[in-house]
């Protein structure tokens, strides 16, 4: 298609550094009015990176700013806030609603932006005593409402509204400024239903037709593909695609997003899943974690083996050990050694026998303001009893320092934990570096099956082939059954037997993770709606 | 499936919970009224009483509830701002309304930089508003004390030798407010079958509840509501997060300082050093009592609150005689349940917030059963 004029929004080599990692490399695309890009592009691609540069976030000014340059209609711009942005006419509707529960869709929409009139406390107190012009309000609010073609209540209340309704409110908010030119929706079907979705896509394509440039991010290719004019595939902070959304299909797509060809992982190994007995089975396992809900997951998990459980972001794959554990509501059934495990209960998972190796390192996983020793120690003393001296036939249990320390250097030795000293406090180490205290931790229980949640997230390379390492020998040496979790596709194929995919809280398939990266890609986007000829 | 199926008994127990504190003190009061034997004109005369006496005092509350900061113990400070108005007013000699007039004049500015000063340090202390509020009361108690056990008399200049401690300098224990007893309930008073209802106060007090609702449909009223929703999504709207939160405790504290000069107007006398510490709580504990919880209040709550809570003080020292012998069950009872109450409110408010978590759990339950349904 061809565009008149000057693009509306062009970025030209955008880079962007967060603390010596490059997560930009020269990003340029441009947008023009009446245009829908669609971008997207796997975890960590850099779209949100992106997104925060183009809505002028504080986090990218505090990071120390991004290079290239940005134009909006030929202008060259530079936000110190987002409120320049939105002054520009910049519109964003995340993927978590900012909506206020007890406030109705019109109040919602025109919050901080309500029509008022004079009344005679403002003349001596200013305009904030004005009284809110509610019928103006609800007109606006219904204007911007039917710009989007749905039928909302706006008098509703938007903490009983349904989640598709709440989405619409969210756009309407931002439809509701006159000066929108540019509305970035970031994963706006995510909640929908697939009739919501197919309303609020066809309301997309009115807007654009009405002029106002679009950026669409979307991991349901199927969309994108539909009501997208064009399509950017972004992976590892760089545009790696930039074409017409006309002729393309899922698989094309989802191979570029993957991206990295096939390396031969050298140690591959030939799991026996014929002989060996499943040690874990889980079934029909809900899980109520915010952002990342697990519905109705079943899965056997076999004696020794490593299991990856991998997915995009917000699909659920954090919610399975999160949910076994019972670090957050869950329903079902866990059978771990024949015995069933009773759910919502965090010790009785560790009185199992299991272990579970957080995500959120800083604030589950570590100790931060104690020394590594204890770090490493203190689950096993509460679960196992382990580095006690017992008086008194166990009536007086005392802490063994010894054994502490001496299995304290044991570990650090083992994973090459670069510390000053076992007293050093875990705060004080890196990223790495913490994460392998993490492990030292769980390897101190001597689980016999171990849940591993992001192990390798925000740390660098070379550290990050050393914990992959760790959990593998780990794994071979005491036959600890493994379940990773990783948004990374590449580091799970490398160290798993078996990769199971999470999309939308469900499992779409479980494959051998020596089988084509694109077969991922189909089951990451899998559960979506496909067009006929994609079945075939 | 957003929406949660409930069975009719699930309702109610959720109706039934969420109303527990109003229906607890209902079911007490009942018992209570038979066994105290008084008569319904001398009960009803009681509660209009208390109606006139605490009602301002208690609406001081609502606006700081309606910006997100909870029950706001500050409320003490604008009732020292207002004693200090009473203590200036009985010093001068200035008698009836002007009398009342005068010293909420003079409580205003202290009660506003007292508010301002509270709202600072809340802004610091988000989220522990309650009891940073309540320790502010303590502190300022003290400056309080500082300045009328000590400055009044020695540098502040008192006249009125009725006023001082014999020492001479210092307030008495108690200041005499007889210029200005009841003149407002006795403004304009009218009996209604026997009952007599204090029409100015009341008028007063209408007037109050018009200020709070027409100041929710006001710019700044919304945008209190919004930040008492959400502080983030406010601030990303643009609006003064901090700035707002500071004005809502300076109006709920220059509203509690005229308050206080309504509520010892009916009294009749200012105990100096004792009359404001437990204001806060009471009239706390009374909101809570009319249904009120800490993110949420109406002015339905302040007026139900009142009855309920001094119908209860009423009847508890008879009734308590009449079943054991004992009159001091009552003040007992005052106390105990006060802080009583205020404990189960913040027990409830807990309760309530996990059991609305506690929703996302169902509803994932119920849709995977359905689901299986559907597939058998």
């Amino acid at each position: 298609m061809a565009y008149q004029g000057p693009p509306v929004l062009e970025l030209r080599n955008i880079c962007k550094e967060y603390f010596g990692n490059q997560v930009l490399t020269d990003v340029s695309l441009s947008l023009h009015k009446g245009e829908i890009l669609g971008l997207v592009g796997e975890n960590g691609a850099g779209k949100s990176t992106l997104m925060n540069i183009l809505f002028g976030m504080d986090v990218i000014q505090r990071t120390g700013g991004y290079s290239g340059e940005m134009l909006i209609e030929g202008k060259l711009v530079k936000y110190q806030s987002s409120f320049d942005a939105i002054a520009d006419g910049i519109g964003m509707v995340h993927q978590e609603f900012s909506l206020l529960p007890d406030f109705s869709a019109t109040e919602n929409i025109l919050l901080n932006r309500e029509p008022h009139k004079r009344s005679f406390a403002s003349e001596v107190f200013g305009e904030r005593l004005d009284l809110l012009d509610r019928k103006s309000m609800v007109e606006k609010a219904r204007i911007a409402i039917s710009k989007l073609g749905v039928s909302i209540d706006s008098a509703m209340i938007v903490g009983s509204m349904p989640v598709g309704h709440k989405q619409f409110t969210e756009i309407a908010r931002e439809l509701s400024k006159d000066s929108i030119r540019i509305l970035v929706l970031d994963e706006p079907t995510a909640v929908l239903t697939e009739q919501e979705a197919s309303i609020l896509l066809e309301a997309i394509k009115n807007l654009a037709a009405e002029g106002i440039a679009i950026i669409f991010i979307s991991h349901r290719l199927q969309e994108v593909i539909d009501v997208c004019d064009t399509v950017v595939v972004m992976r590892d902070g760089k545009v790696v695609r930039t074409e017409s959304s006309k002729d393309l299909t899922i698989a094309q797509i989802a191979r570029w997003m993957v991206g990295r060809e096939v390396t031969q992982h050298a140690d591959r190994r030939q799991f026996d899943y014929d002989n060996t007995p499943t040690v874990l089975s889980i079934r029909n396992l809900w899980v109520d974690m915010p952002g990342e809900t697990v519905r109705d997951v079943s899965l056997d998990i076999h004696k020794g083996e490593i299991l990856g459980i991998g997915g995009l972001a917000g699909q659920g794959k954090l919610g399975v050990p999160n949910g076994a554990m019972g670090l957050f509501p869950a329903g079902g059934t866990i059978i771990f050694e024949g015995k069933r495990l009773p759910l919502n209960q965090p010790r009785a998972f560790l009185d199992a026998g299991m272990a579970f190796v957080s995500e959120d390192r800083r604030g589950v996983g570590l100790l931060l303001d104690e020394s590594l020793d204890w770090n490493i120690s203190f689950a096993a003393m509460q679960v196992n009893n382990k580095y006690l001296k017992r008086y008194l036939n166990g009536l007086l249990m005392w802490r063994d320092e010894k054994e502490i320390q001496k299995v304290a250097l044991e570990y650090i030795n083992a994973l090459e934990i670069k510390c000053t000293s076992y007293k050093q406090k875990a705060k004080e180490l890196s990223g790495g570096n913490q994460q392998k205290i993490c492990l030292a931790k769980a390897f101190a229980l001597s689980p016999r099956l171990l849940f591993v949640s992001e192990p390798t997230r925000g740390i660098d390379i070379g550290a990050k082939s050393l914990v992959l390492q760790a959990l593998r020998d780990y794994n071979e040496k005491s036959g600890t059954t493994i379940v990773m979790i990783s948004s990374e596709l590449e580091e799970l194929r490398a160290i798993c037997d078996r990769i199971a995919i999470v999309a939308d809280g469900r499992i779409t398939g479980i494959l051998p993770s020596d089988s084509p990266s694109e077969d991922f890609g189909l089951l990451m986007v899998a559960g979506q709606p496909m067009s006929m000829e994609e079945h075939a | 499936m957003s929406i949660l199926k409930e069975t009719g008994g699930q309702k109610f127990l959720g109706i039934i919970q969420n109303n527990a504190v109003p229906i607890l003190f209902g079911i007490i009061v009942l018992i209570g009224i038979p066994l105290s034997g008084y008569s319904v004109g001398y009960l009803g005369q009681e509660i209009v009483v208390r109606i006139a006496r605490n009602s301002f005092l208690i609406i001081a509350l609502l606006i700081p509830i309606m910006a997100g900061m909870g029950l706001n113990f500050g409320m003490t400070l604008g009732a020292m701002a207002g004693q200090i108005g009473l203590i200036f007013m009985a010093d001068w000699g200035i008698v009836g309304i002007p009398g009342m007039i005068l010293a909420m004049i003079i409580s205003t500015p202290i009660s506003a930089f007292l508010g301002w000063m509270c709202g600072k340090i809340l802004n610091m202390a988000k989220g522990r508003e309650m009891v940073t509020s309540y320790i502010i009361g303590f502190f300022i108690n003290g400056v309080y004390q500082l300045i009328v056990l000590y400055g009044m008399g020695a540098v502040i200049p008192i006249k009125n030798p009725a006023l001082v401690l014999p020492r001479g300098y210092g307030i008495r224990n108690t200041v005499n407010l007889i210029t200005i007893r009841k003149t407002l309930d006795n403004l304009f008073a009218i009996k209604i079958f026997g009952i007599s209802i204090p029409i100015a106060t009341m008028l007063v007090i209408t007037i109050l509840c018009i200020f709070v609702i027409w100041f929710r449909k006001t710019k700044l009223g919304q945008d209190m509501r919004a930040v008492g929703q959400d502080m983030e999504v406010a601030r990303a709207a643009g609006i003064k997060v901090e700035h707002t939160r500071i004005v809502s405790i300076v109006i709920s504290t220059i509203l509690a300082g005229y308050g206080m000069i309504v509520y010892l107007q009916n009294i009749g006398t200012l105990n100096t050093y004792n009359s404001h510490m437990q204001i806060g709580m009471f009239s706390i504990a009374a909101l809570l009592v009319g249904g009120a919880t800490v993110n949420k209040a109406s002015i339905g709550n302040v007026f139900l609150g009142v009855s309920l809570f001094h119908l209860m003080f009423i009847v508890s020292p008879t009734a308590g005689k009449n079943l054991i012998g004992e009159a001091q069950l009552g003040e007992y009872f005052r106390v105990f349940v006060s802080y009583g109450v205020i404990t189960i409110a913040l027990v409830l408010y807990e309760v309530r917030r996990r059991r609305e978590k506690a929703r996302g759990g169902r509803l994932l339950a119920q849709e995977q059963a359905e689901n299986m349904e559907e597939n058998t």
